[in-house]
């Protein structure tokens, strides 16, 4: 799960992090009392999405006194934003984050990830902070420093030290430094993150370094017990038939193709948008119908992708050792029924009572195509939906 | 003889009177496993399935001299369960929990260090030796005994992995699971296949999120002529847009390397036969086995 920059920075500044004054606004009439709250001279106005790129984009700005302040804030808030990272359809923004700003001498690039191949975690550095960090990467591999942490272990002040030595830093601001990444560190450890990213630490004209943006996922399996963490999650950021299959516990995402896809297995499902680029077409989502592929849950995925008004025709793909064939095909009829399926749907299943199956998806009258292969309902979907 | 399950192996359940632990251990008996009794803590001295239930590892140890588990313990607890197994100095572990936080995993992984114990998962369908048992939830009727040895992150793909390949046959089935921090890797099993005397051919299924894939091309890499298997491939997630995870809680693409394309190059540039789409992942076993 992902959470806004203003969250990220309440939650590392709990651990010691030094992170800018600031506060979140919702409607532009608020910044007026923010602004005089914060008294500063300058402030930086930061649009909240969860995408990067921003700046570039127009949804960060400095400003000089109220009249800046409200003007930009009023131009923010509900405007549309588009980011590399958005995509062309780009986000709502609906907070805005209002905070001091600071005069700037350098800016310092860190972040801690899982590392996946010693179950650690990896810790990069830079000294050009403030830009596209794989940008860095791959123009001035030297410029980046790792630090690798065996499972379990801290960052003790010797790795800090090392880190701030590696990124040039001296006396009084290399102390300052090896604080924060000490405290961003037990951070992520405490709050079960999967990446904490912060890009970029400035050091100030007064010799503090602080943490003016930062980037935060959390895992997902460990929210029942990160509670203020969960309670962070803002809805707007999802697509809303992501959020309905949540409910239901599915694993939805949705793409940009017009081939829905209903899948059983979170591989099989990659393996069927696979196939279906393959062949020439685009899938519309990733749907691991999670658990038992029932009738109950296969008519509530069918519904939901159903639902997608992207959705040109669908493809079932259910491979299944213990389920029945009969009681899925039924469930796909009755959902057929409830929907009035006017799209090509092509069905692939394979389990017992196979030819049960079949026989009761043939005859229900609707635009239903059951196949014997993935292959075929690959070939046949793509076909199908290319036609209309 | 085949790879981690043999007839020699003597299984427990972890999770045992869960309705999980329950369904599965009674799939794992209709195929003849060797299960020898289950844990679950407070329901110790009771008889479940046939089979005696014990509160500990350590207990279930000393009266059925059991050296494997399969886990079917909830996420909250699921770490800990591998850990009792651990320390109780079982053979094999093989964890089938999906949604185990991932600093969880980290500690198993610390605590692990230097143990003889193997860990196969989290979040997978388990091991099967076709003809001779199974830990997990990998259907007994899709596979067939023979000499394929089959590695998959997937579960569903390990199935399909099967399906095709019956008439050669599998030796071994092994899900090393879909999590980020996981016990055996692609490395182990290939290591364990290729040392297996029974296994004549490999399948190796990835996906998409970390190198374990590279990292098992640059093992492959290293064989020599001598002692060497053929190998087929499949990665998942060609199709995979950057940065969604995707069902599974490692299947991510954050870098360059990690997308299904790379892990192809690199899996194909150490002679592996990689199949573009699944549904030729047995042809592709056919013709590494022709062109040995």
């Amino acid at each position: 799960m992902d959470i806004h920059e203003y969250q990220a920075k309440q939650l590392i500044s709990k651990f010691g992090v030094q992170v800018p004054v600031g506060e979140v606004i919702y409607q532009p009439h608020e910044a007026v009392t923010v602004a005089s709250w914060l008294n500063e001279d300058d402030v930086v106005v930061k649009c909240q999405i969860h995408a990067g790129g921003r700046g570039r984009a127009g949804g960060i700005k400095i400003c000089k006194g109220q009249e800046e302040i409200i003007a930009e804030v009023d131009r923010m808030i509900g405007m549309k934003l588009v980011t590399p990272q958005t995509g062309p359809e780009g986000k709502i923004v609906s907070r805005v984050y209002i905070e001091k700003a600071y005069n700037i001498k350098s800016e310092l690039y860190f972040c801690i990830t899982i590392d996946r191949e010693t179950g650690g975690n990896t810790i990069i550095a830079s000294k050009k902070g403030g830009v596209n960090i794989e940008e860095v990467a791959e123009k001035s591999p030297q410029d980046i420093f790792k630090v690798k942490l065996g499972p379990g272990n801290k960052l003790l002040l010797h790795h800090a030290r090392t880190i701030s030595y590696e990124l040039g830093l001296k006396g009084k601001i290399a102390r300052a430094a090896q604080k924060n990444f000490i405290a961003l560190y037990e951070a992520f450890t405490n709050l079960d993150s999967s990446l904490l990213e912060v890009n970029p630490f400035v050091v100030t004209d007064k010799e503090e370094v602080v943490a003016v943006d930062c980037k935060a996922s959390f895992d997902d399996n460990a929210l029942y017990r990160q509670r203020q963490v969960a309670e962070m999650k803002d809805d707007n950021e999802y697509d809303p038939l992501e959020l309905e299959a949540a409910r239901h516990d599915l694993n939805y995402v949705k793409l940009d193709g017009d081939i829905g896809l209903m899948v059983n297995g979170a591989g099989l499902s990659m393996a069927t948008m696979d196939i279906i680029k393959f062949y020439g077409g685009k899938a519309a989502n990733f749907m691991d119908v999670a658990g038992a592929a029932t009738p109950e849950r296969v008519a509530a995925a069918f519904k939901l992708i159903y639902r997608d008004k992207d959705v040109e025709g669908i493809l079932i793909n259910i491979f299944g050792g213990m389920m029945r064939c009969n009681d899925i095909a039924q469930g796909l009829v009755d959902a057929a029924k409830d929907v009035g399926l006017n799209k090509p749907l092509v069905v692939r299943l394979e389990g017992t009572n196979v030819e049960m199956g079949m026989e009761i998806l043939k005859s229900s009258g609707f635009p239903i195509t059951p196949v014997p292969t993935m292959d075929q309902a690959a070939r046949e979907i793509v076909q199908l939906v290319k036609k209309k | 003889m085949a790879v981690l399950i043999t007839k020699e192996t003597k299984i427990i359940c972890q999770g045992f009177t869960g309705a999980q632990g329950t369904f599965h251990s009674e799939r794992a008996i209709a195929y003849n496993t060797n299960l020898v009794g289950g844990v679950t803590p407070d329901k110790g001295g009771m008889t479940h399935l046939d089979l005696p239930v014990f509160n500990t590892i350590a207990e279930a140890k000393k009266v059925t001299n059991c050296n494997a588990s399969g886990v079917f313990v909830p996420p909250p607890f699921a770490a800990d369960a591998i850990l009792e197994g651990v320390e109780a100095e079982l053979d094999l572990i093989v964890c089938i929990t999906d949604g185990i936080p991932t600093s969880d995993m980290q500690r198993v992984r610390r605590e692990m260090k230097g143990s003889k114990t193997r860990l196969v998962g989290p979040n997978c369908p388990g091991v099967l030796t076709p003809g001779v048992g199974k830990i997990g939830i990998i259907p007994g009727h899709i596979c067939k005994p023979g000499r394929i040895g089959v590695v998959s992150r997937s579960g569903t793909l390990s199935y399909e992995s099967a399906v095709q390949t019956s008439e050669l046959g599998q030796s071994t089935i092994i899900g090393i699971g879909g999590d980020p921090v996981n016990g055996t890797n692609f490395v182990d099993a290939l290591e364990l296949f290729l040392d297996d005397p029974d296994t004549d051919g490999i399948v190796l299924i990835g996906e998409i999120g970390g190198t374990a894939e590279v990292d098992g091309a640059d093992f492959i890499k290293s064989w020599g002529k001598k002692i060497s298997k053929p190998v087929a491939g499949f990665v998942a997630g060609a199709a995979a847009p950057k940065g969604k995870k995707l069902g599974h809680a490692g299947a991510i693409v954050s870098s360059g390397d990690e997308t299904a394309d790379a892990k192809k190059e690199a899996l194909k540039s150490a002679g592996v036969i990689v199949a573009e789409t699944i549904t030729t992942i047995g042809d592709a076993m056919r013709k590494a086995m022709e062109k040995k």
